[in-house]
């Protein structure tokens, strides 16, 4: 009697949610699926002209502002991320052997986890100005004559390098909390039986640390790679709406996320599938992405 | 082994030892100030005069009594700012509708989850779980064609339309549903059985002892919630854009904190720092006071995956 089942209930307790996530999650999820497919759609009246295979999606990818997005996502991705998990896996290892102000160091690092991108940001954006900058200022300290980063006319690597400091920075605080909580639970024993056999530190790390935390490794790895895909408020917080260094002229730092949105604010009919299918292409790419690191993961974790 | 070798390795190890502690906190100290800087050099400009913010080599601190914290009162009552203090108070408007809705429908659902047995639950779970991997842009689109056609985005939009529009689609989570459920089921059977004998209903259940035991988890949602809204830029800027000559005093801040003193060649660095200081302070304090409940929900959002 006690596990008896409740259909009727347990739906009645589902469905504030389940209204919520069929309207504003399930329903967009094949509505741009079929949006891909429009030709024409205006968002304003809901009305379209007609059907096309592939049209939204050859727009796009004729587009050269698409393959800008393309190449400075694929930076992003493929620079900040492996760079922030090597970092963040060192510090949380460096944190972990102390005790004393273990804490304090703690909640130092968790900072940039609980900041606005946008704040912080424009915060990153006066440290590398050319001329007042606090980079620059160290930069000349090694007698480096003051680069222009991000200001008008910043060539596409600097801006990018300049965005590059800002991105790892942001991301390390999710990335150390995870992988010290991760070194606790690893249990001491290991280390004690290292310890008697006398394994050198790097030995310890090496085989018995990283193979221990591998699964979360892994499991940073495919967010931080999925959550990089998707970047877009850091570049909007360094280098405003325009996506541009200097704030004027238009896009050069723009993302696949951000085209998205350029997409989407625009009016002429037509827009929104493109935007859809920008949002496709992405989907297909984290997707990709997400099986090709289950698959690594398989061979390579050890649970 | 004799006496002395055993002392020369014991001292070995012993200056190993402190060679290794000073390198560890050096390292640490040393990556404490890169992340630290950021926020000090934002405080530093916020309360510099503009002269002394182009001055070169930059001054790296102030006397107190250098320090400009009349830039802080320009920021908020100066005609560029734009209202300042309504995007504070949209903002906190739409996080307590958002986050109200959010706790609602999250302890209900993760109630029936936990809880209860019922047709199609494995199914619908993991249509639930492959729905998290989707990027969210692609229900951006669609929402924001919904959201228009609902008639919250029109050039005429009143101001609940603007706030039905920011708080509405955000009233759920996948996620929190994962969270909350998790907690729910570590509250043993035995509990439920005993309240079912007594003749307790479900909902009173879940109400005098499934929320009470679950509310550190319940917390810690309220708060990654609320800072959500605090940081969302995106979502709000598309719906009340001012791009078809729509008002913008119903953004939120961190809207009108990238769009004050940002003109291009004239930016006001001085008061966009004190800008995006005011917007960083509140959820520094919110970190402080409530730094277990946060540090405690990212740290299992880690170790769940």
């Amino acid at each position: 009697m006690l596990e008896q089942k409740h259909n009727i209930k347990a739906w009645i307790y589902l469905l504030p949610a389940l209204v919520l996530l069929v309207v504003f999650t399930f329903y967009p999820i094949v509505n741009a699926f079929i949006l891909v497919f429009m030709e024409g759609y205006r968002y304003i009246d809901g009305t379209w002209t007609g059907w096309t295979l592939t049209g939204n999606i050859r727009y796009v990818l004729n587009s050269q502002l698409f393959w800008d997005a393309m190449r400075n996502t694929l930076v992003i991705v493929f620079v900040s991320v492996p760079i922030s998990v090597i970092i963040s896996l060192f510090i949380a290892v460096w944190l972990n052997s102390i005790k004393r102000l273990q804490g304090t160091f703690q909640t130092i690092f968790f900072l940039p986890y609980v900041t606005n991108s946008i704040a912080i940001g424009m915060a990153f954006a006066v440290i590398f100005n050319r001329d007042f900058g606090l980079f620059n200022l160290i930069l000349g300290l090694f007698s480096i004559d003051p680069i222009n980063w991000v200001g008008t006319g910043a060539s596409w690597g600097r801006a990018m390098t300049a965005l590059m400091v800002f991105i790892v920075w942001n991301g390390l605080a999710f990335k150390i909390i995870v992988f010290l909580s991760g070194l606790q639970s690893i249990d001491k024993q290991y280390y004690d039986a290292a310890r008697i056999d006398s394994a050198s530190k790097r030995r310890v790390f090496l085989k018995i640390t990283v193979p221990l935390l591998s699964p979360m490794i892994a499991f940073i790895t495919i967010t931080s790679f999925i959550g990089a895909f998707k970047e877009y408020t850091a570049v909007v917080g360094m280098f405003g709406e325009n996506l541009n260094p200097g704030g004027g002229g238009r896009n050069m730092m723009i993302t696949i996320v951000g085209l998205v949105y350029e997409s989407l604010g625009q009016v002429y009919p037509g827009a929104t599938s493109e935007a859809a299918a920008a949002a496709i292409i992405l989907f297909f790419m984290t997707l990709l992405l997400t099986l090709f690191n289950m698959y690594i993961s398989k061979k390579r974790v050890h649970y | 082994m004799n006496e002395a070798a055993t002392y020369d390795l014991e001292r070995k190890t012993r200056v190993q030892k402190i060679v290794r502690m000073v390198f560890l906190y050096t390292m640490l100290t040393l990556f404490a100030i890169f992340v630290l800087i950021p926020f000090y050099w934002m405080i530093l400009s916020s309360l510099k005069t503009p002269e002394q913010i182009e001055s070169v080599p930059p001054a790296l601190w102030l006397r107190f009594s250098e320090m400009q914290f009349s830039n802080y009162y320009e920021a908020v009552f100066s005609v560029d700012s734009q209202p300042f203090l309504r995007y504070m108070y949209n903002t906190v408007i739409v996080a307590a509708l958002s986050t109200a809705g959010t706790v609602i429908t999250t302890v209900l659902s993760a109630f029936a989850f936990a809880r209860l047995n019922f047709r199609f639950k494995e199914l619908f779970f993991l249509l639930l779980i492959m729905t998290m991997m989707i990027p969210g842009e692609m229900f951006v689109i669609t929402n924001f064609i919904t959201v228009n056609q609902l008639g919250w985005v029109r050039p005429d939009q009143t101001y609940w339309d603007a706030l039905m529009a920011m708080s509405i689609p955000f009233m759920t989570s996948i996620f929190y549903i994962f969270f909350l459920r998790q907690t729910f089921k570590t509250i043993p059977d035995e509990l439920y059985y005993a309240a079912k004998v007594d003749g307790t209903k479900d909902f009173k259940y879940l109400w005098k002892v499934m929320i009470p035991i679950a509310r550190p988890t319940i917390i810690t949602i309220t708060i990654l919630n609320a800072m959500g809204t605090w940081n969302a830029y995106i979502w709000p800027q598309l719906v009340t854009s001012t791009r078809h000559g729509r008002l913008y005093h119903y953004q939120l801040v961190s809207n009108g904190l990238r769009n004050a003193f940002s003109a291009e060649f004239q930016p006001q660095i001085h008061l966009q720092m004190a800008a995006a200081f005011m917007v960083t302070l509140p959820i520094l304090i919110v970190f402080f006071l409530l730094k277990k409940h946060i540090m405690r929900g990212v740290s299992r959002s880690g170790i769940k995956g």
